[in-house]
């Protein structure tokens, strides 16, 4: 009986958790396409051409679940080693998300580029002693808007 | 307030440091929060309600920021830097910080 229900939560842990990370790309890509122009860059100091913009900070911040099935794969990857790729595609979608969600924040506030770029990441919720649980990702950097 | 990230502002000179400045916030949702939370680690996906809770401490901390800023007499807090710690299950420390400065145009 316990082996039925952990072999249903696989189950629709990896039918759901694909789905959502299948559209959750497709998303992402769409996204990066229209922001391409918007630049981000990991750079402190500012080019001599923007020295007369604006600067403001701007955040992006995303929390992404795992699913059952990647729990479950990431904890057997965990007793051979080598790349944990279940936990891969969790973290980038989160980093690429946060910095489309700062992308957007900056193009509201109408910016050219965004400097300085930082990620945070942490570990959120119950699941943080047995496994991932959940990541929360926050992209922050100051954006610069032209002043004519 | 210009809050910025970069140690220095475009266009702008510095002209006095007052030193550093920080805001926390430490918040929780409530427990139907956290029971939908556990149902989507078996589902996957954003957990949209999180997302909102963390944005909304975030906002609060850098308020309080600011507010320490106004008090030293800074009009911009530079250098900002942000720091998430889950201190106890659901729970979170927002903790935000930076230089406050004075500065003017040049």
């Amino acid at each position: 009986m316990g082996f039925l229900y952990f072999l249903a939560l696989l189950i629709i842990g990896y039918l759901f958790g694909k789905w959502a990370e299948k559209r959750h790309y497709r998303s992402i890509h769409e996204r990066e396409d229209s922001l391409r122009d918007l630049l981000v860059l990991p750079v402190r100091v500012p080019e001599p051409q923007h020295l007369s913009h604006d600067s403001t900070l701007v955040t992006g911040s995303v929390v992404i679940s795992v699913d059952y099935f990647k729990t479950v794969a990431a904890s057997l990857r965990n007793l051979f080693g080598g790349r944990v790729g279940a936990y891969e595609t969790l973290i980038d979608r989160a980093r690429r998300e946060a910095t489309l969600r700062m992308q957007e924040d900056a193009q509201l506030k109408g910016a050219e580029l965004i400097y300085n770029v930082k990620y945070e990441t942490s570990r959120i919720g119950d699941n943080a002693g047995k496994g991932l649980g959940s990541v929360e990702v926050l992209a922050y950097g100051t954006a610069l808007i032209p002043t004519r | 307030m210009l809050i910025s990230n970069m140690e220095v502002v475009p266009g702008k000179r510095i002209v006095r440091h007052l030193g550093m400045v920080q805001g926390s916030t430490v918040r929780a949702k409530h427990a139907g929060r956290d029971i939908m939370a556990s149902f989507k680690n078996i589902f996957g996906g954003e957990l949209k309600g999180y997302t909102e809770l963390l944005n909304e401490s975030r906002n609060e901390a850098i308020d309080r920021l600011k507010r320490q800023a106004e008090a030293l007499g800074a009009n911009a807090v530079l250098n900002v830097r942000f720091s998430t710690s889950s201190i106890a299950a659901g729970a979170s420390e927002i903790f935000v910080y930076g230089t406050a400065v004075e500065v003017e145009d040049r």
